[in-house]
């Protein structure tokens, strides 16, 4: 049984404090912890070898890593807003209090109802659903599917909002390097000394990567005294960051990485104030992955039994945390690697009934000592199958060149199994770096010679160490030395003369390990059928095999067939083992198989740190106007109008807000209304060019505008299609104020640069976005000049000094102000702006002197109502992306004198300047209702598809309270040419409404109103 | 070809599924074919599908450089919509939708397409405006979606927040036979049925340059030599613009790099496809449990199938407003595939310049819901020379003639 060891040997159990005890709970059962433990140390510590089921058959499973590659032993973590799925133990710190929960399983670990799919398991090979389920078809939606969908899934959805908060950090820096083992340090340390601004990352709370627990000497003394040097040097250096718990997420282009540090040691519920996590958003000159490499499993019947772990592994509990998996260790592997797990149990006084190594031959230095410890190492030896139900009793061992039938049983309760190492190439990867096959090593390790390329077209990635290919420590060493050197060479800088070559170390050497890709070479069909290659996702040996032969050959079409390394861990113990199986079916050498992807992030990323602070109130935060308090202490009803609230209209007590709006319509029309027209779009144009630039941007004439005149224009796509529309007014020769819509502010100052920045750079203007610079009010109604006349100031108002279409500038009362004699409405209307710091001050004065002249704010629901009696097109509602200004009958705002205007030559084209066009027009539903929104008229019979013919659809549709019927605006075919005509409109039931086609401005036609 | 079923499983299970054949041949390419289609990804299979099963065209070659189904058909969010604004539009992807119904059954492998319903979320007075009118729209054309409050958002999908302060939910437009379907296997199901037909599926083959003679295509180059061909559709989604330069003639296609991202795999929480385009995101929970999420598109050309983080970060930030409860589930996995714009952001289903080469392309960000449709209408196009009532709103000219496709109206970003 797996359990922690009694103190006493000194040397175990480094990272825990015995002193500590911390109690926490999994499955509900009470436990006892260590401080320093992580969640699977701990488990281990108290037995409990069976922590999850797999995703397919419900299988038991163990603990297998002891790091981010673990695929088994993933739990539900607290609970409630702060429960988190698939957390992996291996990478948890305990804390006291701690609650866990095993998953995919029901009713519980022990007995899971699911576990029958293991049973039919011969009949679940991979790809199976794609195969069966077809029949009845209804069955896949209501039966099949959600029975999948329910065995599927792996962790609880949270069902609350997240308690906690993230943030992120922004870093800037000339060298990053992802990995704290002894290559990174080596790097980090040559490039900090040599000057440069160097960020050091390291997933685990520790530096020093697998140097300690390995062993070995780095300049006479034990690898970890080296390790804690350099550290201390590092941390004393002010152009250095260390930064523990942080793991390398993604390299992205230009240089860019993501790392994700762990702020809280634990997440126990308010015990930490302050962020959970920290994502970093870096920039890079060079980026060096230092970050290692993974054991690889092997591949022999029953490896995914409770029991069954890696190699390193057992020897990462041992050291670390005085765990052992088991009394009695079979040891298998096709390495010398594997040996020091051996020995490492043997001093611990743990029984290692016997070393299974794959090969023939074995010679080296750590098998020698093996055997001088008394160990029992069986070459050319093979798993045959592992026995046990829930966790491992013992196993089989034979020849490897056999097929496993001819077996020796040995006893034992745990296998640490040591197939080679993979270097940690995700990072080279994400961002097209190439790879290599090494046969020696039989892995892929970056190819130095196709590195991913910055915007410079030099790599900016660098590979040191065992994540280089370089495993060993002393290799690791000299070849993170050479990745500072070439750091600072491809930056610029210099070493301090008399800077010390890369230190020497000592370990013991080791010979060439065997690809052993199953084991033994002749299993069966029976036997690869219980070999696991994704523990995870449950594919094995003989799934893969199943993909070749179906022809789903290429290597992500056997991922995606199989699943294999699609699991949560990503491959990360499983594409090697699967790539080999997957070529020898083939015939095919690996290299020519290849890869799968390799994407971001290196291991999962929580969501919440990747939104950060963005939530809430700082989620796309809304744009306020200074008149926006008043106007929420006057009740206004909000509209989202693109970042802005606008008040859709103001409903007093006990009013609807339909009344509101027909009041609002009513008392602007008789007396005087003011609208916030702030969120109005004010873009300045300067320069020499301003008026020639105008003259392309809108339809209209712009260069002949005079100073102190206003004029309406339309700005159209270079499709022809309208964009935006408002009033232009000439400030004075090189000025030019440019009102847009309030949503298309920023798009339009982005349109106006976009040109000018690659079309017309040498125009001589600039452009200035001056939309919050201005309160802007609408003072509109036949008293509207009375008001503002009441505040003083030394504007005249009159209509001879200032005529409708003109502005002028100067004072009202005493703010400072241009006033613009423009109307939305058609009533007489002023627009006023003052500098935006006045903003509520203005609005105040103007409610004050208005309210004897029975002033109301009104929202934007009156607006659209009394431009829509007026005839007046809305951008959105008559225009949506498909509209040309002459199909709104907007032919008198198109300059024919022009060469040239955005949208001209298209409008030319001839769909454009088709007769077939629909083409704007007033309707009134015969029975004076309101026409639906949207909706179409439709003429008899079908199209060539099938679909009703349609010849009109409403655009934009109210009841009017000035004509007390419905109104309507719409686009249809021939419009203007079958005035009086009646069409039908198509509502969403099947049911039609009568329309008569009438003319769009329903109100004052001849201006007679704004006019005066 | 041996047909798939429950018994056909347990047949094979008694001999650890030794005698189950390829799903399709692995063939060197003959010297000529009736029709060489370039790209075997799901509209280039589909194309060839239907150029036999609809039309008796079987000597086609259906040539692709990498391996099939492994550009966008395989990168996708995999949902399946039909509920369009304009006419055309609704038609083809309609067209396809009711084809996805019944595609497990026509070809014998489970797509496993869910009609598991898609709703698109209103969430301005603006947005709800634009989904009452496809819903107009949409009853006209015989497509089957409805406008629901926020109340039957919510009984829907209750994981979304509908009363969030930045956007509430309005409504959304509701397809109830809207859903998803498991991408790769779209294009596993056409390759075996084209295989079984006699058509030849050629992997790890390049087409390297368009043969033509008289104004006419005569045949292609490739990485395996020269193949002749009757007609040639060109069917390549993100290099669509590098295949019609090798045939002589430009497309009005911008490539650019779009992301997706899945989470880990959770118990079941949502039922339904949820696409937020004011925020732009969208989202659904696969079988497997990954929670699929799609985002946006570079703002700049490229064709490096992976794309900038901001992208990624920025539909994230959408999603956690609207689905707070994803913010402790954690991103497994993101990418990118390269999708092919038009000016109006429709596709092109077309004769060219070049006589009998025909293109199938510029689906942007909306390609895999239109495999079944697309393909058969290429197919008639491909089979008869000319288009049929499906396809001919989708040619070239119509950048010439002005007579724009424009889905941005009721679309936004995502398609």
């Amino acid at each position: 049984m797996s359990r922690r060891l009694a103190a006493g040997r000194s040397l175990l159990g480094r990272r825990i404090d015995r002193e500590s005890p911390v109690t926490f709970r999994f499955d509900g059962r009470r436990m006892d912890g260590l401080k320093g433990d992580t969640l699977a140390s701990a488990l281990l510590a108290n037995g409990q070898t069976m922590v999850g089921r797999s995703f397919k058959y419900h299988r038991p499973r163990g603990i297998m890593a002891a790091g981010p590659e673990e695929p088994n032993a993933l739990v539900n973590l607290g609970s409630g807003a702060r429960l988190e799925p698939n957390q992996r133990a291996t990478t948890t710190p305990l804390f006291d209090g701690l609650e866990a929960e095993s998953q995919n399983r029901w009713p519980s670990l022990g007995f899971d109802v699911g576990a029958i799919n293991a049973r039919l398991s011969r009949f679940l090979p991979a790809g199976f659903y794609y195969k069966t389920f077809m029949w009845p078809r209804s069955f896949w939606k209501h039966v099949y599917e959600p029975i999948i969908r329910a065995s599927a899934g792996l962790g609880r959805a949270p069902q609350k909002p997240d308690a906690d908060t993230y943030e992120h950090y922004h870093a800037h820096v000339d060298l990053l390097v992802v990995g704290g083992g002894v290559a990174g340090l080596q790097a980090a340390r040559l490039a900090a000394v040599a000057g440069a601004q160097v960020l050091v990352i390291e997933q685990q709370d520790h530096w020093g990567g697998r140097a300690a627990v390995d062993g070995g000497t780095i300049e006479g003394e034990h690898a970890e005294y080296w390790v804690q040097r350099t550290v201390e040097a590092l941390s004393a250096l002010p152009n250095v960051d260390m930064r523990t718990g942080c793991v390398g997420s993604g390299v992205y282009d230009h240089g860019y990485a993501l790392a994700a540090e762990r702020l809280a040691p634990a997440e126990r519920p308010g015990a930490v104030a302050g962020p959970r996590q920290r994502l970093w958003r870096i920039r890079a000159r060079r980026i060096v992955t230092a970050t290692g490499a993974i054991e690889r499993p092997l591949s022999f019947a029953g490896n995914d039994l409770p029991g069954v772990m890696l190699a390193s592994a057992v020897r990462d509990y041992l050291v670390d945390y005085a765990v052992t998996p088991g009394d009695a260790v079979v040891v298998v592997t096709n390495n010398d690697d594997g040996y020091r797990t051996a020995l490492a149990l043997c001093d611990a006084g743990i029984q290692v009934p016997a070393i299974i190594d794959a090969r023939s031959r074995v010679t080296g230095d750590l098998p020698s000592q093996a055997r001088a410890a008394g160990l029992r190492v069986e070459t050319g030896s093979a798993i045959a199958r592992v026995t046990g139900q829930r966790r491992v009793t013992g196993v089989d061992i034979c020849p490897q060149g056999s097929d496993g039938t001819q077996a020796e049983r040995l006893a034992c309760d745990a296998v640490a199994m040591a197939g080679g190492w993979s270097p940690v190439v995700h990072l080279w990867s994400h961002c097209g770096g190439k790879l290599l096959w090494d046969e020696a090593t039989a892995s892929f390790r970056p190819d130095p010679d196709r590195p991913p390329l910055g915007a410079d077209g030099q790599g900016f990635v660098l590979a040191a160490g065992a994540a280089n290919g370089e495993g060993r420590l002393g290799p690791a060493l000299v070849d993170g030395d050479a990745a500072g050197r070439a750091v600072i060479a491809a930056l610029g800088l210099k070493l301090p003369r008399g800077t010390a070559p890369a230190p020497q170390a000592r370990a013991p050497e080791e010979e060439p390990l065997a690809p052993v890709w199953i084991m033994p070479r002749e299993a069966d069909a029976a036997r690869r059928s219980k070999m696991w290659l994704d523990f995870q996702n449950d594919v094995k040996v003989s799934d893969v095999q199943l993909a070749a032969r179906e022809g789903y050959e290429s290597v992500e079409h056997t991922k995606r067939y199989t699943t294999l390394g699609m699991a949560t861990d990503q491959g990360k113990l499983s594409n090697i083992n699967g790539l080999a199986v997957l070529s020898d079916a083939l015939s095919a050498a690996i290299p020519e198989v290849g890869t799968t992807t390799f994407r971001p992030p290196y291991t999962p990323l929580t969501i919440g740190a990747i939104a950060g602070e963005a939530r809430g109130d700082l989620f796309q935060p809304v744009r306020r106007t200074p008149m926006h308090d008043l106007l929420d202490a006057a009740g206004a009803e909000w509209e989202p109008v693109g970042h802005w609230r606008r008040p859709y209209a103001f409903p007093r007590a006990g009013e609807s807000t339909h009344d509101a709006v027909m009041r609002e319509v009513r008392n602007t029309r008789e007396a005087v209304g003011l609208l916030d027209a702030s969120t109005l779009g004010k873009i300045l144009v300067k320069g020499p060019d301003a008026g020639r630039f105008l003259d392309m941007l809108y339809t209209n004439m712009m260069s002949s505008l005079k100073p102190g005149r206003c004029r309406y224009g339309l700005m159209c796509s270079e499709n022809g299609f309208l964009m935006d529309d408002g009033v232009v007014a000439r400030i004075d020769d090189e000025t030019f104020l440019c009102h847009t819509t309030s949503g298309g502010a920023d798009r339009i100052h982005g349109h106006m640069e976009e040109w000018l920045q690659t079309e017309w750079w040498d125009w001589k203007v600039y452009t200035a976005n001056l939309t919050e610079q201005f309160a802007q009010v609408a003072v509109v109604g036949p008293r509207a000049r009375d008001l503002l006349q009441s505040l003083g100031g030394d504007i005249d108002l009159s209509a001879e000094a200032l005529p409708f279409m003109g502005w002028a500038e100067g004072r009202i009362g005493d703010f400072k102000a241009r006033v613009f004699r423009i109307s939305f409405s058609g009533e007489l209307s002023f627009e006023v702006a003052v500098p935006a710091g006045r903003g509520a001050e203005f609005w105040q004065a103007l409610m004050q002197a208005g309210a004897p002249l029975g002033v109301m704010p009104y929202g934007t629901e009156a607006l659209h109502i009394m431009r829509a009696e007026k005839g007046f097109i809305m951008i959105g509602d008559e225009s949506d992306g498909t509209v040309i200004p002459q199909d709104l009958g907007l032919d008198w705002a198109i300059s024919k004198k022009k060469d040239d205007y955005l949208g001209k030559r298209a409008q030319a084209r001839m769909h454009m300047a088709s007769d077939e066009r629909w083409r704007l027009v007033g309707l009134e539903t015969l029975d004076g209702s309101v026409l639906p929104d949207g909706a179409y008229a439709v003429a008899p019979g079908h199209n060539d598809t099938g679909q009703r013919n349609m010849i009109g659809r409403v655009t934009s549709t109210y009841h009017s309270p000035t004509l007390g019927r419905g109104i309507a605006m719409g686009l249809v075919l021939h419009g203007p040419e079958r005035m009086g005509e009646t069409l039908s409109f198509a509502k969403v039931d099947g049911s039609t409404v009568e329309a008569q086609i009438v003319d769009p401005v329903f109100y004052d036609r001849e201006g007679a109103r704004q006019n005066v | 070809m041996r047909r798939y079923s429950a018994f056909a499983i347990a047949r094979e299970a008694l001999r650890f599924h030794k005698g189950w054949e390829r799903a399709w041949r692995s063939p060197e390419p003959k010297p000529r074919y009736d029709v060489v289609i370039v790209g075997a990804g799901g509209h280039g299979l589909a194309t060839a599908y239907y150029l036999g099963k609809n039309h008796g065209i079987t000597n086609v070659a259906v040539i692709e450089k990498g391996w099939l189904g492994g550009g966008n058909t395989g990168r996708n969010t995999t949902i399946i919509r039909s509920n369009y604004l304009q006419d055309p539009s609704a038609a083809i992807y309609e067209k396809a939708r009711s084809l996805y119904e019944t595609m497990s059954q026509d070809l014998n492998y489970n797509v496993m397409f869910s009609p598991r319903g898609v709703m698109m979320l209103a969430q301005t007075e603006h947005e709800k405006r634009g989904y009452l009118r496809t819903a107009h729209a949409n009853a006209l054309q015989g497509v089957a979606t409805e406008f629901i409050g926020p109340e039957r958002v919510k009984e829907l999908c209750p994981i979304i927040e509908t009363s969030g302060p930045r956007y509430p939910v309005l409504g959304a437009l509701w397809q109830p036979r809207g859903g998803t379907a498991r991408h790769d296997a779209v294009a596993w199901g056409y390759a075996r049925a084209c295989s079984d037909m006699g058509m030849d599926i050629i992997q790890q083959c390049a087409v390297t340059g368009v043969r033509s003679q008289d104004g006419k295509v005569v045949g292609v180059d490739t990485t395996k030599g020269p193949i002749d061909c009757g007609k040639l559709a060109l069917v390549v989604a993100g290099h669509s613009s590098a295949l019609a330069d090798m045939a002589g003639f430009r497309l009005p296609i911008e490539s650019v790099s779009l992301q997706a991202m899945v989470s880990e795999p959770i118990k079941p929480c949502m039922d339904v496809v949820v696409m937020a385009n004011t925020v732009h995101g969208y989202m659904s929970q696969s079988d497997k449990g990954e929670m699929v999420i799609g985002g946006g598109t570079d703002g700049f050309n490229n064709y490096t199938q992976r794309g900038s983080f901001h992208h990624i970060e920025e539909t994230v930030r959408a999603l956690v407003e609207t689905f707070p409860m994803i913010s402790r589930l954690k991103m497994l996995r993101q990418w990118g595939g390269i999708v092919d714009m038009t000016g109006d952001r429709s596709p092109l289903l077309s004769k060219t310049p070049l006589g009998n080469c025909f293109v199938n392309c510029g689906w942007g960000t909306g390609g895999f819901k239109a495999i079944p449709g697309s393909g058969w209408a290429m197919a008639e196009l491909v089979a008869r020379g000319e288009p049929g009532a499906l396809a001919a709103p989708f040619s070239i000219d119509r950048f010439r003639e002005g007579r724009f496709i424009d889905e941005s109206v009721a679309a936004g970003v995502a398609h």
